[in-house]
Parts: C-alpha cells; structure tokens; sequence
C-alpha cells in the first residue's frame, strides 16, 4: 500500500535534487491540453513526455508542461520545443510512439525528426 | 471524446482557469446512475454567461471562434437521457464565496453512454499540469471510495517539492489505482 510515509520519504530524497535544479527549463516540451488537444488523444502523449523524459535521466534539464489551444485544432496533439537559443520546433498530430522518437533524437540527440513537425504537413 | 474521464479532464481544466485554488471533482455512481460534479471556488460567471457557456459559438480562447469543452460534455449526459447543470456565482457580487459547480447525471445503462475510462490519468495529468492548485477527487461506488486531496499530500511535501515531480505524479498514481484494486 502506497502510505503518506512513503511520500515523506520522495520528499527527503527530492530536497536534495531540488538544489542541482539551477539549469532547469534549458529545453521545455508543451503539450496542447485544451479541448481540441484532449480530444485528439493529448492525454496520452503528454504522459509519455513525462515518462521518457524521466526514464531518459534528462528529468532536470527538460520540463514538459501543458498549455491551451494554439489554433491549429486539425494537427493536434500538438507539442512545441522551446530551447534557448534556437527556433521553436512544433510537432503535430502526436501519438506516444512518436513521442518516444522526439526523446529519442530530438531532445537526446539535437537533430529535429522533421517528418512529425508542422512544416512537413 | 473517447472517455467520460476526458471531458472531465476538459472541463476541470475551465476551473483552473478560473483562478480556483480548490477543485473539487466527485463521481457518485450506482448501478445505474452516475453523477459527476466538478466544483470550484474560482471566479465564477456572470448569469448572462452561464447562459451562454453551452453555446458553441460562445468562447474565451482568441485563436478561434468555437468552444466546444462544456457543449461537449453536456451532450455526453443528455444523450444517455440523463441531465447537465451549470450554477455559478460570479465574484463580482458575491466576493466572499464565489465559484462554479458543474453537475452531469449520466444513465449508465443507456446505449450512448461514454465509458469512464482512465480517470486516474486524468487526475495525475491535473496535477501535473496545475501542480500549484489544489485538487479533491472522490469517486463513491456501492458503498466503496476512491479518494485523494492533494492538500494533504501539499502538507507533507511543504513547498520545497512540487506536485509535478515525477516520484510524486507515480506515487499518486499508483496510491489511486490501489484504491480501486482493494477498496
């Protein structure tokens, strides 16, 4: 059973972590979550986000966060990258494979799995 | 949509933006009813507004003229002949208690009946995204209760951990999902 107790216990170990935070947000991943995206099966692809980017060791330096509609309904799920420094790289009709496969270049690697983006649409 | 937990999910995602500090999402089922009522205590509407809300030429967003999160989900209760209520009080008159509180009534039993679906990962994917407010869930069904009130799990964490953090979404996931194994 899953006890407050244990949940002190992640508390205890995150304190530290917290601190190694200083370059958190270098990349971020956003997950369209309004009506259109969670219809679209968003859900799905942002938990896969936050799961990849977990196992992936990269849970300090990425955050993934949601947001609302961007107006491109018909694409969605949409994710878009930020990261300092270069062009805002937005990824449609998203599914949790797909995710899989941004962590896996993108965010990893630096190379932009264009075939997903908008541009190729 | 696919799931009953994702209109949940759409529709919960309006009280946040109400600026709530508090949601209340209650499932109460029987063996052939099912009612859910998604309460806040953010701003609250206008009567003229709520009035509108179910329109779906009626919206707040600014990239298109369409708003289709409330019509949505009221169609997902008429359709099984079940009922869909919106009361609100705005906090321009009233500044002390102010809120809304959705309440849809679905009949299980009926044809066009969404499933429920994954409602723990809409939980988990509420306090993932809105770590910073706080969520009571509580899903009664003959007699037993799936519950958790993140102003709990705020008062151990204390505000150096967030409830975003990855241990803390999959501790919450599987503390719910226990729940619904062993009641």
């Amino acid at each position: 059973m899953k006890t407050l107790a244990e949940l002190q216990a992640i508390k205890d170990k995150m304190k530290d972590k917290v601190v190694l935070r200083e370059g958190f947000g270098e990349k971020r991943i956003v997950v369209g979550m309004a009506t259109c995206g969670i219809a679209a099966g968003a859900r799905p692809v942002l938990n896969a986000f936050v799961e990849g980017i977990n196992n992936a060791g990269l849970a300090g330096q990425v955050s993934v966060t949601q947001t609302g509609c961007i107006g491109i309904c018909q694409y969605e799920p949409v994710v878009e990258v930020f990261e300092a420094g270069k062009e805002k790289v937005t990824y449609v009709q998203m599914t949790a494979e797909k995710a899989a496969k941004v962590i896996e270049q993108h965010i990893k690697n630096g190379k932009v799995v264009s075939e997903y983006t908008y541009g190729a649409k | 949509m696919k799931e009953l937990s994702l209109n949940i999910l759409d529709i919960t995602e309006n009280s946040v933006k109400a600026g709530a500090t508090l949601t209340k999402i209650l499932l109460e089922e029987t063996d052939d009813k099912l009612t859910v009522i998604i309460a806040d205590n953010g701003c609250g509407m206008s009567e003229e507004t709520v009035k509108r809300v179910t329109d779906p030429f009626y919206t707040t967003r600014t990239t298109r003229k369409v708003g289709l999160g409330i019509p949505f989900y009221k169609l997902s209760a008429e359709q099984t002949g079940g009922s869909f209520k919106i009361e609100s009080k705005y906090e321009k008159e009233y500044p002390l208690e102010h809120g809304t509180v959705v309440t849809a009534v679905y009949n299980k039993n009926h044809i066009d009946f969404t499933p429920l679906g994954d409602i723990v990962a809409t939980i988990t994917t509420l306090i993932q995204g809105h770590p910073d407010t706080d969520f009571l869930f509580r899903h009664t069904k003959s007699g037993k209760t799936a519950e958790l009130d993140t102003r709990q799990l705020r008062e151990v964490l204390g505000e150096e951990v967030s409830l975003s953090e990855y241990e803390v979404i999959k501790w919450i996931e599987e503390f719910l999902k226990e729940q619904y194994i062993n009641p």
